[in-house]
């Protein structure tokens, strides 16, 4: 599926180290091995692309409005953290 | 107190209030995801955040805020947790997920030549609540690296810092969580007759 020049890694090498290329957690040398064999195998950029998908679909899930009362509380709350008047954390 | 404290205090004050502020909505969104609820999830947040003052003498380095937050909000979830008598260890784990890759169960590779994208056609029909749903069913073990990692993207090593377990079991957990995770979408697509349920195909068939 893939060229055989510079150092190239084949498909199950590249996809054992798909996870941590698409973390951002592999060394510089295996990360441009894994983004050479994705450029040159349609195969493995399909499913690095989904995974790339799925992550960043969940990622969105990391961020969350509370409620405005909530939010208008819990502000509340640290102000008086802060300015002495309040050492517990009870939001109630 | 004099002028020079003061001053000190209330830049603490303000400085506290602000990156609090900033990260209400991250420390939110993992806190429903680690608790379930939206009751419990408030609690956990005001709870977390007012450890964090009462222990803010502690924090080295103001640039780690965020990972010390969140290592404080952790810590509190799972003393409430233990405050309500739920044993982590009593939840399901789905050892057939293991290797379960959902791309495989999607992908249909004569498709590529004439330009159609299944697995992008599945990715576009998942909804929110899809996603939470399956992350809410993971087992604590790998609900808590699954949130740290791919909802608020602290690193490997962040992770394992924060909850003082070795890297490589970062790894692993996050690698079983979201295979199991993968295995909870596809089995809700079946069950909502998205998707017919058909055999595995295996990477590195090179």
């Amino acid at each position: 599926m893939t060229d055989e020049n510079e150092r190239t890694i084949r498909c199950q090498e590249a996809m054992r180290l798909l996870a941590a290329y698409l973390d951002d957690e592999l060394t510089r040398p295996e990360h441009l091995d894994v983004e050479r064999h994705l450029a040159a195998c349609r195969s493995c950029f399909s499913r690095a692309e989904f995974e790339r998908r799925l992550k960043a679909q969940l990622s969105d899930l990391g961020r969350r409005e509370p409620a405005p009362e909530f939010s208008a509380r819990l502000r509340g709350l640290v102000r008086r953290f802060t300015r002495g008047s309040d050492t517990g954390p009870r939001l109630s | 107190m004099s002028g020079a404290m003061m001053e000190h205090a209330t830049d603490r004050a303000s400085w506290f209030e602000a990156e609090v502020g900033r990260l209400i909505p991250d420390l939110y969104g993992a806190a429903l995801r680690l608790a379930r609820n939206e009751a419990d999830a408030q609690d956990l947040v005001a709870d977390a955040v007012g450890n964090a003052w009462t222990h803010l003498d502690t924090l080295q380095e103001r640039s780690s805020f965020r990972g010390w937050v969140f290592r404080i909000l952790h810590n509190r979830f799972v003393s409430q947790r233990r405050s309500a008598h739920v044993q982590a260890a009593q939840e399901p784990y789905d050892e057939d997920a293991g290797a379960f890759s959902l791309f495989d169960r999607v992908h249909q590779p004569f498709l590529l030549w004439w330009g159609a994208n299944p697995e992008g056609e599945f990715l576009d029909k998942l909804l929110r609540e899809d996603l939470e749903r399956a992350v809410d069913a993971l087992p604590e073990t790998f609900r808590v690296v699954v949130v740290l990692g791919d909802l608020q993207g602290f690193t490997y090593q962040e992770i394992a810092d924060l909850l003082t377990i070795p890297v490589g079991t970062v790894r692993s957990r996050l690698a079983r969580g979201r295979a199991q995770l993968q295995r909870a979408l596809w089995d809700h697509a079946v069950d909502a007759g998205l998707r017919t349920s058909a055999p595995e195909r295996r990477s590195g068939d090179d």
